[in-house]
């Protein structure tokens, strides 16, 4: 077997452990994203500048700013505060203040499209605000914003590569660390992108599947 | 006869647009009032201060004895006693019939899963949709959806309903089986106030018919007065031209 060849499929495993490590990573930031997005999303909403005011700076700010300064911030910055974080932690919050930002306009958008007569009905058999948006309005718009939340994971798992500059054996990471060693750039490069794809792939399937599962008849 | 609603001097404006100016009335316990009146002119405004979808600007609203007020009462307490029936049927497309039935009395008021379910059933016995209670609502048709949001309504042991324009949004044939809901529900001592042109419903189940028009009631009085003798000539010309269409 050539070389080239021979390289990616000996160090596959250990490939594979650092796709473990993506998936982990992005995950906890897919929650992370989704919970901020959530309460950001409505919060943009509201007619309380208290909350629709820090709201707006945070999700423009976020977008306006590139993930890979945001990154050097939560774990080059913070600890000049006084605040340090492990590498793990960092990684995940800071893809995760990020996520929440763009998953804050998909929810936002997500509210808006269910029409105002369902959150009145709610309100008018005494449901209050919070039981409303639980059971009425933020069911229903999660179905309507999956696709656009889907792309939006499908996005953060790629984006977690960038977690590699703070020394997370991501999947980027553990195929830099085999090249370093070998010097076969291309093949496993290439091998690390059929990680990826492979992952990218089964998430958006996955998605349209909830997505039929959970269609109202 | 007890009283149950009372408004006094209710004014609501939009920016500049100043939709009830002074509104008066009291209703009592069983009671069914019909209120009409040409577009535009506040009724549905109306009803929605009522329960306080709207809040109104100036103005008191006593309902069986307190004063509908979010800074003074628990809001959520009065509208879960005031049942509102849109045009629109507002029914929650995600969740069954019965889940839409459920779901305000377990968790506004406590009830049990089980007893929630048994009432629902009952329910959807009287209005005629029992074997509609696994459907989702856009599986029925509209005159079906707007039985299940009456039942939904009913759910909650209102003391008071409010219907604005019930049957406007539903096709010709459907509109009978909505009303003989609402009929069969004011003869069981149902107190109602109901915004409607249907005036056949109007002659046959009001106590009293109330002409709104800009922003405050013109006129009102038992049906059969209503249209044999309309004092006001607003009222008159309303009536001939819906009358005679
Ligand atoms: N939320 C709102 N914001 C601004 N204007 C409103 C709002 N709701 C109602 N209006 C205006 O107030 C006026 C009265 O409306 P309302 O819906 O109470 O009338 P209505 O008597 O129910 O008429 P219709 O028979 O057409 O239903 C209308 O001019 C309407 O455009
Ligand atoms: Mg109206």
């Amino acid at each position: 077997m050539p070389y080239w060849l021979e390289v990616p499929i000996k160090s596959f495993p250990y490939l594979l452990k650092g796709a473990v490590t993506t998936l982990e990573v992005t995950s906890l930031s897919v929650l992370l994203g989704l919970l901020i997005g959530t309460f950001v999303g409505m919060g943009r909403l509201s007619r309380n500048p208290i909350f629709s005011r820090p709201a707006t700076v945070y999700v423009e700010f976020i977008r306006g700013t590139p993930l890979l300064v945001q990154i050097y911030i939560i774990y080059f910055g913070l600890p000049s505060l006084g605040l340090n974080l492990p590498k793990f932690p960092a990684g995940i919050i800071a893809l995760g203040i990020n996520s929440g930002a763009y998953v804050a306009e998909i929810v936002r958008a997500g509210i808006q499209s269910i029409s105002h007569g369902q959150y009145e009905a709610a309100r008018s058999l005494g449901l209050t605000h919070w039981q409303a948006m639980r059971y009425i309005i933020l069911p229903q718009a999660f179905r309507n914003i999956l696709p656009a939340l889907g792309n939006e994971f499908i996005a953060l798992t790629k984006d977690s590569s960038l977690v590699s500059v703070i020394a997370i054996t991501e999947l980027l990471r553990a195929g830099q660390i085999v090249i370093s060693r070998t010097f076969q750039s291309f093949s496993v490069y290439f091998a690390v992108a059929l990680l990826y794809f492979v992952m990218t792939f089964t998430m958006s399937r996955m998605v349209r599947w909830v997505e039929k599962r959970l269609a109202i008849p | 006869m007890s009283e149950i609603l009372r408004v006094e001097n209710l004014w609501k404006s939009f920016g500049k647009l100043t939709v009830l100016k002074g509104v008066n009335l009291t209703l009592n316990r069983g009671e069914v009032l019909v209120i009409v009146g040409p577009s535009g002119g506040g009724k549905s405004t109306f009803l929605r201060c009522i329960n306080h979808l709207e809040k109104p600007d100036r103005g008191r609203i006593m309902f069986d004895g307190q004063e509908v007020d979010e800074s003074k009462v628990n809001i959520n307490q009065i509208r879960s006693k005031i049942g509102m029936v849109f045009q629109q049927f507002n029914l929650f497309p995600h969740l069954k019939v019965v889940e839409n039935l459920t779901l305000a009395p377990i968790k506004v008021k406590g009830l049990e899963e089980s007893e929630a379910m048994e009432k629902a059933r009952r329910l959807l016995e009287k209005v005629g949709l029992i074997d509609k209670i696994d459907s989702y609502p856009s599986q029925l048709s509209g005159g079906q959806q707007q039985r299940v949001a009456i039942a939904r309504a009913l759910m909650m042991d209102p003391d008071l309903m409010l219907f604005d324009e019930p049957t406007s949004a539903l096709d010709p044939e459907l509109v009978g089986e909505v009303l003989d809901t609402m009929k069969s529900l004011a003869r069981d001592g149902m107190t109602m106030i109901v915004v409607t042109h249907e005036m056949g419903f109007a002659k046959e189940v009001a106590d009293r018919i109330a002409f709104m028009e800009d922003g405050n009631f013109v006129e009102e009085g038992p049906p059969k007065e209503f249209f044999k003798n309309p004092k006001n000539p607003r009222t008159r010309e309303f009536l001939s031209r819906i009358l005679n269409v």
